[in-house]
């Protein structure tokens, strides 16, 4: 019974950990329906920033702004200058400019930093709780993405600017016709998800240690957790990645040795998905012929 | 002149031309030599998950540069060509393919990685072209009977896990082992070693395993389930990245077995410190050089002159890096060699030497662990030592331990 | 009038076509090995980018997981090579039935889904595979892989064992392209076509979409599983760190870079795969893949639907302009 909760905890703080970079993910697709394969990259690029930052010197907090405010301004570039050229190009094309992301960052950082380990700080304390079932630091992993959450969902529930955003990436044309700025809109979407990676990564680097590898792993499963929630929503993004760290540990340690522990827990999910095609809270797309 | 004179002046203007072919003969070059330069053939994985061993070629190549600085090798300057296989096994035969026959290179040294030297290890007995100090522990590399052309350099994970199996039966006798190992050769190596090393104990001495894949994010389930296996004694056979989080992950579900961790995932920097110090008292290693980041190491001229040269050649960031401290290694290695060649730079030679070393002392390694090389014995390092941590340095322990890794 | 340009076309097509079978017949002689090697790996990329054009490009299902089939069809003929002695040209048509079976298979599931939801699926297969090698080493030879016997020329041809192989690789791409512009410019291909651009109508004209989603599915993983087996006959090696996920993403890049509903397409982006990480290396030994990914985007960015389908159409609209002038002219 113990093994069982152990595992399961385990899961739901590896879970975060997925959910932080699926919220990264959900924002940009449902920003600019489109995947970008890059958001574990550019998360962990944002980390190395911040890592910076503190290795100059700066106290933990201040790096954290700066860094959330460089990756927001990034993240917004990055929209103009690399995504916009390929934006009425089909979406293959997006997508390919995407993966050469993912190789340029993971290799800019590769180049700058060196592949060794680095050590991140934490603004966690380093203690276990509930009878050594978790840690504070996956606890806080968990509370930050839950409050990453909330705080999308007001923004696009309550939000002019949020709204603007839903109406742009779901019908550009009479967006534009009602006079919302659809380039800003894709803009700032991307900004966000990029701020949303930045978070997620300097939670997640006193975890996993970081090296320009920290985030390669995760984006397999973050993806997977993304669209087990539904693409499209927030609330799936964090549910389906919990989903995934807890199922993934079960399987693992229950149904199959850990060297299938991924393929089975893949198959599981897609069953599910078979039910469920647009995801657990996903919406179904109706097309009219 | 008479009949007998011209034979005898015949005779000798043969023996002249005979003794002038052989005085060439002596100064004779395979292919990548010449009288300036020799030039060395490397492949690597720069890119691709496998990229922090890409270090070791970065180390290689300043090296060289350095050499190269005070004058070569005999007047000989080193070309160091090293080529990004991404640690694909295609990948490395295509590169290899073009070290050998486009650049013509004298000699591979240091190709890393066991599946990536697989694929080229027919080829390159096939070609003739020595294949040494191969960057990769797997056992199957000292086979000088069938492929006389590679060499291994580094202690086979089968010596490794030999240690700890002997040290288990010894002082652990009625042991139940949980095993931690990455699912490739390199870890898969340490468990089969292990259970070598038990001998018939080891179906029942070994309770659980459980591997993790390299883009695995964490391995807590993994240690959660070693410990739900009731074992007391575990090993683990990782990468920095992964033993830190186990040597964290153990500690903090308050698990205590007597815990092996692997060479190449015992760094003080790397492992210790990111899992915090106080969390790997009492565990063991084995380990055959220094580790840079350990400060009973620190304070020796070795270290420094070490550190010295990393900052000289761009390689600060990577000083906290055991990686860093074995291609240095290696590359010393490589030069002993080819300095025991002289002006002979045929592939032939470079084999005979490299198979006579004796006793060779290199600064980074441990006192009293020497490369030692024969014509059976194509692996160079086959002594370790015993280490255990006391929360801020690795306490050597006991005797040098020579394996014989079978 | 009309008959005359389209025998025209038709001259055109076949000389462009002969001209460049010609060169690729002599190019191995003008070679060196180790390029003829290089050559020989470009047109097995071809083959397998080729399958994955069939299934994204012409049928619009994206596939992040033919890596996985390259590996199932290496796989299948190296164990039949290592453990079975089966000589390797008979290895082809086992390979490919076994990738067309999984094929199949995976199409049947993949019916329900689009997009995103699809990318995973197959991402699955991708994945599972390295997982799956590893797990049954018994069979696969685990993370040691298999070593096999590279295959020497039939006596008295007079070529060496990389000609041999370039020539024996270059008729299974010929035969691909062959068997591929076949389906594709008929019913079958129309099909593909109509179900990719507007699936509702297709269906309400009577066409299963059912069964030619899934027959695109085996007929492109066919394609790749074959590649596939040529690659473990030419390598002479197979082992799971031959196909990571890494590989699937090279042929996904490589098909858009090509040109993804084009058949041409497939062999340039066979190039692309096989020489610009080279390229890129040789560039900067430091971080060769900032390169890559450079040359993806630049790509994209001057040809955003890849080189054959930009220039393609371009090409023949220059055509189109240059017999419509001389057409005035008579």
């Amino acid at each position: 019974m113990h093994q069982l909760l152990q595992q399961i905890f385990s899961g739901l703080a590896a879970g975060a950990v997925y959910a932080s970079l699926a919220l990264a993910l959900v924002m940009i697709y449902r920003a600019t329906d489109l995947v970008n394969f890059a958001q574990g990259e550019m998360a962990m690029f944002s980390t190395y920033i911040a890592w910076s930052l503190v290795n100059a010197g700066l106290p933990f907090w201040a790096a954290f702004l700066i860094t959330l405010a460089v990756s927001f301004i990034g993240g917004m570039l990055i929209e103009r200058i690399v995504i916009r050229p390929v934006e009425n190009a089909p979406i293959l094309t997006a997508v390919v400019v995407t993966i050469g992301l993912l190789l340029i960052f993971n290799a800019t950082a590769g180049w700058i930093y060196s592949y060794t380990l680095q050590e991140f700080p934490s603004p966690f304390p380093d203690r276990t709780l509930f009878g050594a079932l978790m840690t504070t630091r996956d606890v806080g992993v968990i509370a930050v993405t839950l409050a990453m959450l909330i705080a999308l969902f007001c923004f696009f529930r309550f939000t002019a600017t949020g709204l603007a955003m839903r109406a742009a990436a779901q019908n550009p044309e009479s967006a534009r016709l009602s006079g919302i700025h659809v380039g800003r809109m894709l803009a700032i979407g991307w900004g966000l998800a990029a701020a949303i990676g930045a978070v997620a990564g300097i939670m997640v680097a006193p975890v996993l240690f970081l090296d320009p590898n920290m985030m390669s792993g995760v984006l397999l499963y973050a993806f997977t957790g993304a669209l087990l929630g539904g693409i499209t929503s927030p609330v799936g993004a964090v549910v389906g990645g919990l989903i995934v760290g807890v199922t993934e540990n079960l399987v693992g340690t229950y149904l199959i040795a850990s060297q299938l522990k991924l393929t089975v827990a893949l198959i599981l999910i897609i069953i599910v998905l078979v039910f469920r095609p647009n995801g657990l809270f996903g919406t179904a797309v109706v097309r009219r012929v | 002149m008479t009949a007998k004179q011209m034979i005898v002046a015949g005779l000798f203007a043969a023996g002249l031309m005979l003794a002038g072919n052989s005085v060439y003969a002596a100064g004779q070059y395979g292919p990548g030599v010449t009288d300036t330069e020799i030039k060395i053939g490397n492949t690597n994985p720069y890119s691709g998950p496998a990229s922090s061993y890409g270090i070791e070629g970065k180390v290689h190549a300043a090296y060289f540069n350095m050499i190269n600085e005070k004058g070569g090798i005999n007047g000989r300057k080193i070309n160091y060509i090293s080529r990004d296989d991404a640690y694909s096994p295609p990948k490395t035969v295509e590169q290899v393919r073009q070290l050998v026959e486009q650049d013509q290179v004298f000699l591979l040294f240091a190709t890393l990685g066991t599946p990536p030297n697989m694929a080229i290890h027919g080829y390159v007995n096939e070609n003739k072209v020595p294949h040494l100090f191969v960057a990769t522990g797997a056992d199957q590399w000292n086979d000088p009977k069938h492929f006389p052309w590679t060499m291994m350099w580094l202690p086979s994970y089968g010596i490794e896990s030999h240690i700890y199996a002997n040290y288990i039966l010894k002082n652990l006798p009625n042991a139940k082992i949980a095993v931690l190992y990455q699912n490739d050769d390199y870890g898969k190596d340490y468990l089969n070693g292990l259970r070598a090393g038990l001998g018939d104990k080891a179906a029942k001495m070994i309770v659980a395993t459980q591997s993790y894949e390299t883009t695995d994010p964490t391995v807590d389930q993994q240690v959660v389930a070693l410990q739900g296996s009731g074992a007391d004694v575990l090993l683990t056979a990782a990468i920095p990245k992964f033993a830190a989080q186990t040597v964290r992950k153990v500690y903090d579900i308050g698990w205590k077995p007597t815990h092996f961790l692997n060479s190449v995932a015992n760094s003080v920097g790397l492992v210790m410190k990111p899992a915090g110090l106080e969390k790997g008292v009492g565990i063991i290693s084995a380990t055959y050089r220094k580790d840079p980041t350990d400060p009973q190491w620190q304070a020796t001229p070795e270290y420094k002159e070490w550190l010295a040269f990393m900052n000289k050649y761009g390689l600060s960031a990577s000083i906290t890096d055991s990686e860093a401290v074995v291609g240095y290694s290696y590359a010393q290695t490589l030069v002993e060699v080819l300095k025991m060649c002289g002006d002979n730079l045929t592939r032939e030679n470079v084999m005979k030497q490299a198979a006579s070393l004796h006793d060779l002392k290199l600064p980074l390694l441990l006192p009293g662990i020497t490369l030692n090389t024969g014509a059976d014995d194509f692996d160079p390092i086959k002594q370790m030592q015993l280490q255990k941590f006391d929360g801020t340095t690795w306490q050597l322990f006991g005797d040098v331990i020579s394996g014989s890794g079978t | 009038m009309a008959r005359e340009a389209g025998t025209d076309i038709a001259l055109w097509r076949w000389a462009g076509a002969a001209a460049l079978i010609a060169a690729a017949v002599v190019l191995p002689f003008t070679l060196s090995n180790y390029h003829v090697f290089e050559a020989t790996q470009v047109m097995i990329y071809a083959i397998a980018v080729l399958g994955l054009n069939i299934l994204t490009g012409y049928n619009g299902q994206i596939s992040l997981g033919h890596g996985g089939f390259f590996a199932a069809g290496a796989y299948t003929a190296a164990i039949l090579m290592h453990r079975y002695g089966v000589p390797y040209w008979a290895t082809l048509l086992p390979a490919a039935l076994v990738c067309f079976a999984l094929g199949v298979i995976f199409g049947l599931p993949a019916l329900r889904f689009e997009g995103p939801y699809l990318a995973l699926v197959t991402l699955a297969m991708a994945v599972a595979m390295p997982q799956l090698l590893k797990y049954f080493d018994s069979v696969t030879g685990g993370n040691q892989g298999i070593v096999l016997v590279k295959p020497l020329p039939p006596p008295g041809i007079g070529l060496d064992r990389d000609r041999w192989l370039y020539f024996f690789v270059f008729a299974v791409l010929l035969l691909a392209i062959r068997a591929a512009a076949n389906l594709l410019n008929g019913r079958t291909g129309r099909a593909f076509v109509a179900i990719r651009d507007h699936p509702i109508a297709a269906a309400a004209m009577g066409i299963n979409t059912a069964r030619y989603k899934t027959l695109a599915f085996g007929v492109s993983t066919l394609f790749t599983g074959v590649a596939g087996a040529l690659a473990a006959i030419v390598i002479g090696f197979v082992a799971p760190e031959s196909f990571t996920l890494f590989l699937s993403i090279s042929f996904l890049v490589g098909s858009a870079v090509g040109g993804i509903a084009t058949i041409g397409g497939a062999v340039v982006g066979g190039f692309f795969i096989e020489f610009v990480p080279n390229f890129a290396n040789d560039i900067s030994e430091a971080a060769p893949w900032a390169i890559y990914g450079l040359a993806m985007l630049l790509f994209m960015y001057i040809m955003p639907r890849g080189v054959v389908g930009t220039l393609g159409p371009g090409l023949a609209h220059a055509m189109q302009q240059f017999r419509s002038a001389r057409g005035a002219e008579k």
